[in-house]
């Protein structure tokens, strides 16, 4: 069966510093893969390349099995990957239903429609419905977004990236900013994604939440894929140690098993 | 519970500008018998008018995290090339004079996103330089009078009691207001000024947007420019001089944060005609008009530090929340 999005032989440079040195990444629809690795380890440049926000130097993206040029964030979200950034790319003097919608809004149709009209109304319902669907709760969705706490925040972003992904969501570092509570809704969340028919790219440091949530783990150290396993407590110390590089025969569980 | 009172003073300062402006108004009509006269606020719908055009077009650079310092230069070389024009009849030196604020708009914006130079200062320093230079080279340093009636008519027309110009500005604001809280491409303005990295991860055309928002700043600059040229009934290339300060004042003393995404056309109006009834308020009350850059000075520090203020404010109502939830 093709993968829903492969990435093959990724290279990409920042000036002197090699972020990605020929990485190969497989996502199966419906599954959970984690992407572990210290920092620097090319973690986000990789993703960034899946999210249409870098291109890479060498390599290819393809999704569905067919090879995409993907140029930007726009061109991406078109193909139904969706990202949840690092730093949440929230806007703080806009509310959460504008933030919710931003760079897709919905306009008035008809005649109004090439000037391109808001239709503010159409807007709050959307929100509303795909917050019920994913539960999410806010005081109060017309409010700016610079006005929320850092839990809502959070929430406003990942259901964002959730409520449009048809086919893949990329979330980096999810839970970083957030509490017990506010993490575990977030897991919990992350875990109704494949009944969507929706894949998961699950960036984090917890190894804890990646083994509650994730299908595969796979771990990248110094720009290069060194190895994968199943997250389960009888792998932790090997994917510890295979991110850390402490141990080289940790690092030679090959290919993926399926 | 402090969230009520802290909501109630970040609304305050949102209408700060038209309170501001409420009182002086008040303030000027007891101090003075000649302020609330038709002739003087026909007079002060004049003066204001060139100060509002040029801070509406302002405002949508400054939304971006811009700023236009060529917006003067532009209202001298509009008016230089007008004057030029001015044989060919009023329709043609009109055209003239907007493709010139057009050109200078689209090359501000294009020098900042295809030169990747990311100062709108510096490069905005340096066209107001080019332009200012060109208006002197074209016209000899010459002063060109006699425009167009079509153009002459905006520096002297009444309609009903209201000057033509006002009510120009009047269908600029309302327009502008359209714009900017009510279509996508307003959304994108206050977004690419809210969080410009943002605004490329969620896929919005960053750099089209800051394009259109420097096109219109130019084009209002050129209205600015046929007004100047129709009160004065000509072209001269020290037109509008320190005219950009102006216009940068009054969005800032209109509530604009110069740090980009926030901003309103009521505020940028309200600021525009603050200034107006300070300079013509101090004027009838015989004071020096030394003293009257002193007050606009202190206007703008003080409307600075009240956008500090908001800042603070809404920090404090955050971090009320997320007590409050972790409470919950």
């Amino acid at each position: 069966m093709t993968p829903l999005a492969e990435v093959r032989g990724a290279v990409k440079s920042y000036g002197p510093v090699r972020a990605l040195r020929g990485v190969d990444l497989e996502i199966e629809a419906g599954e959970i893969v984690a992407l572990l690795g210290d920092n620097g380890a090319g973690k986000s440049t990789l993703v960034k390349a899946l999210g249409g926000v870098h291109r890479l130097d060498a390599g290819e993206v393809r999704i569905g099995g067919r090879p995409v040029d993907l140029r930007s964030p726009a061109q991406a979200r078109a193909l139904g990957i969706e990202t949840l950034h690092q730093d949440l790319a929230l806007f703080d003097n806009l509310s959460a239903v504008a933030n919710f919608h931003l760079g897709r809004e919905l306009r008035r149709p008809r005649a109004l429609r090439r000037l391109g009209l808001l239709d503010e109304r159409a807007m709050a319902r959307e929100w509303t419905a795909q917050a019920e669907r994913l539960g999410v709760r806010l005081p109060d969705p017309r409010a700016e977004v610079g006005l929320m706490s850092g839990g809502q925040r959070q929430a406003i972003a990942v259901l964002r990236a959730v409520a449009f992904a048809s086919r893949l969501v990329i979330l980096d570092e999810p839970t970083a900013a957030l509490g017990v509570r506010e993490s575990r809704q977030v897991l919990e969340l992350v875990t109704r994604l494949p009944a969507m028919g929706v894949a998961v790219v699950l960036i984090s440091h917890n190894l804890e939440h990646v083994m509650q949530v994730a299908d595969r783990a796979v771990v990248l150290r110094q720009g290069r894929c060194v190895g994968e396993a199943a997250p389960t407590p009888e792998h932790h110390e090997a994917l510890v140690s295979m991110i850390v590089g402490a141990s080289t025969t940790a690092a030679t569980h090959g290919e993926e098993p399926g | 519970m402090e969230g009520a009172p802290l909501r109630a003073a970040l609304r305050a300062l949102q209408a700060g500008p038209v309170l501001i402006l409420a009182l002086l108004a008040l303030v000027m009509t007891f101090a003075s018998p000649y302020f609330f006269t038709r002739a003087n606020l026909t007079n002060l719908g004049f003066q204001t008018s060139i100060v509002a055009v040029l801070a509406l077009g302002q405002l949508v650079v400054i939304l971006t995290r811009g700023v236009d310092l060529s917006v003067g230069a532009v209202v001298a070389l509009s008016g230089v090339l007008g004057a030029i024009a001015a044989g060919l009849g009023g329709v043609a030196a009109l055209t003239v004079m907007l493709a010139t604020g057009a050109a200078v708009g689209l090359l501000n914006g294009g020098i900042l996103v295809g030169g990747r130079v990311l100062n709108p200062f510096i490069v905005t320093l340096g066209t107001l330089s080019i332009v200012r230079g060109l208006a002197l080279v074209i016209s000899d340093a010459q002063t060109e009078t006699g425009m167009p009636g079509l153009i002459a008519s905006t520096g002297t027309s009444l309609v009903g009691p209201v000057p033509l110009p006002a009510l120009l500005v009047a269908v600029l604001a309302i327009t502008a207001w359209l714009l900017l809280a009510r279509t996508q491409w307003g959304r994108w303005i206050y977004a690419v000024g809210g969080n410009p990295e943002g605004a490329r991860k969620v896929g919005i055309p960053v750099d089209r947007v800051l394009l259109s928002a420097y096109l219109l700043c130019g084009l209002a600059a050129a209205v600015a420019g046929v007004l100047v040229a129709g009160r004065t009934d000509a072209g001269s290339p020290t037109a509008g001089q320190l005219l950009e300060l102006d216009a940068i004042t009054a969005v800032i003393i209109g509530g604009a944060s110069f740090f980009g995404g926030r901003g309103s056309v009521i505020g940028v109006i309200a600021g525009a005609l603050i200034i107006g009834v300070i300079r013509n308020g101090l004027n009838l009350l015989d004071v020096t008009p030394f003293w009257q850059q002193v007050a606009i000075g202190t206007l703008v520090i003080a409307s600075l530090e009240l956008d500090v203020l908001r800042g603070y404010l809404e920090r404090r109502l955050r971090a009320g929340q997320a007590v409050a939830e972790a409470a919950a």
